[in-house]
């Protein structure tokens, strides 16, 4: 049987990280599973938890009034869903729906604040990590936003 | 390395064809199937080659084959209506006759690539020039490695050859990986730019040859990613695309730096033209 310690040491994000710190981890983690279609998070709830997604597919949307949902990103196994539990006013500023039937683990983001403020360096390894995949997501919305497909004419 | 196919009549004279079907891919873009109208003319070509298609009264376009090297009779094209000869070009009837000049330019490494594993990048219409080369992979299968194919348009419904790609996944050795830049509800897929596909690829960069095509600001941003991936500059391959007009490097009207466009590549190795790939307004 895959341990909690096991699944978060093995995941891409966390990958590399100490031993001791991936225990801090799990005692704030669990598993969570969600039927295709449910949403995640919605805009403008409070940002407490994040997720490692193990399996299934994750839809970003963006909502906007007398439009379908506009989807602007999709997430999949290996990657983390939401980053606005670290930074106030921790609030989701998307909406974030299970394309598939999606299994991740989902980590207390209060419960992870208070240990990085404990431990620092445990804080700046989180927020390395965080940064990181914060770059790759602004410079895939900077190529989106050009959009290089369009019809120059 | 890449080689030109050699021209048996005279470049600057078009070979009477017909359209024998059109098919409507997007909104916007048709595949349009050609036969020669003299039996005896076979229609031989590297996958990556284009050729010089006359719209009698309106007007010639270079556009890249995108058909079945094997099947030489026959040529394959998948043209979007942008303009007005690429409208008229799209807008011919079954029987219409149209002129061919060609196959131009240099293909992809299709050679060079035997025995080693072929990842293929391509965004919106840049699937066209690279279909004949999975082809040929496809076709010589014991021949080649691994087939990687990342795909990214700007949305579902500008997808080409949705059928194919899926038939493609199927086979061995191969994963296909589609995205878009915007989905709707009823899309399923990745939403994301192409490169963000690179994280569910199973790549291994040192047998690789990776081969480009798209609009340039997407390939430089997908080769950056390819060298990140530990592709050496060497063994990836990108496809240009300028205003040809003679096809055969007489007037200048494609030149590229120290390139012509038309004679030198459409196909080049990136490494040939990183910097220019570089330059402001080039």
């Amino acid at each position: 049987m895959e341990t909690l310690e096991r699944i978060i040491a093995e995941h891409p994000f966390f990958h590399g990280l100490d031993k001791d710190f991936i225990a801090l981890m799990v005692s704030c983690a669990s598993n969570v599973r969600f039927e295709a279609g449910t949403y995640i998070l919605k805009e403008g709830d409070p940002a407490n938890t994040f997720y490692l997604i193990r399996e299934g597919k994750v839809a970003v949307e963006v909502f906007a009034p007398q439009h379908k949902p506009i989807i602007v990103a999709t997430l999949s196994v290996g990657e983390i869903l939401g980053w606005s539990w670290l930074l106030p006013p921790f609030q989701w500023k998307f909406h974030a729906r299970a394309v598939d039937d999606v299994r991740a683990i989902a980590l207390d983001g209060k419960c992870l604040r208070t240990k990085c403020e404990e431990n620092h360096d445990l804080g700046y390894e989180v927020l390395k990590r965080f940064v990181q995949i914060m770059e790759q997501r602004l410079e895939a919305t900077r190529l989106q936003l050009i959009d290089v497909y369009a019809v120059k004419r | 390395m890449i080689m030109a196919t050699g021209i048996t009549t005279d470049p600057m004279l078009p070979q009477p064809y017909s359209v024998r079907d059109v098919a409507k891919e997007t909104p916007d873009t048709f595949t349009l199937r050609l036969e020669p109208e003299i039996a005896v003319n076979r229609s031989s070509f590297q996958p990556g080659q284009f050729s010089m298609l006359w719209v009698f009264g309106v007007g010639e376009l270079p556009i890249s084959i995108s058909g079945d090297p094997a099947l030489q009779d026959r040529l394959v094209y998948t043209v979007r209506s942008v303009g007005q000869a690429t409208h008229a070009l799209v807008n011919r009837r079954v029987g219409e006759g149209v002129g061919v000049r060609g196959p131009f330019g240099t293909g992809w490494p299709a050679e060079a690539a035997r025995g080693r594993d072929v990842i293929v990048v391509a965004g919106g219409i840049g699937l066209a020039p690279l279909r004949p080369l999975i082809y040929q992979v496809l076709q010589n299968r014991d021949d080649y490695g691994r087939l990687l194919i990342l795909y990214g348009a700007r949305s579902p419904r500008e997808l080409l050859y949705r059928k194919e790609l899926a038939a493609w996944a199927r086979n061995r050795e191969t994963q296909v990986l589609v995205t878009v830049d915007y989905g709707g509800l009823g899309w399923r897929g990745h939403v994301g730019v192409v490169t963000t596909l690179f994280k569910y690829a199973r790549l291994q960069p040192a047998p690789a040859v990776a081969m480009v095509c798209g609009p340039e600001i997407m390939m430089r941003f997908v080769t950056r990613e390819l060298e990140n991936q530990g592709l050496s500059r060497d063994n990836i391959y990108v496809s240009m695309e300028r205003n040809m007009k003679c096809a055969v490097g007489f007037c200048g009207h494609c030149q590229y730096g120290p390139h012509f466009i038309c004679k030198d590549g459409p196909v080049f190795r990136y490494e040939q033209i990183r910097n220019l790939l570089e330059k402001y307004e080039l």
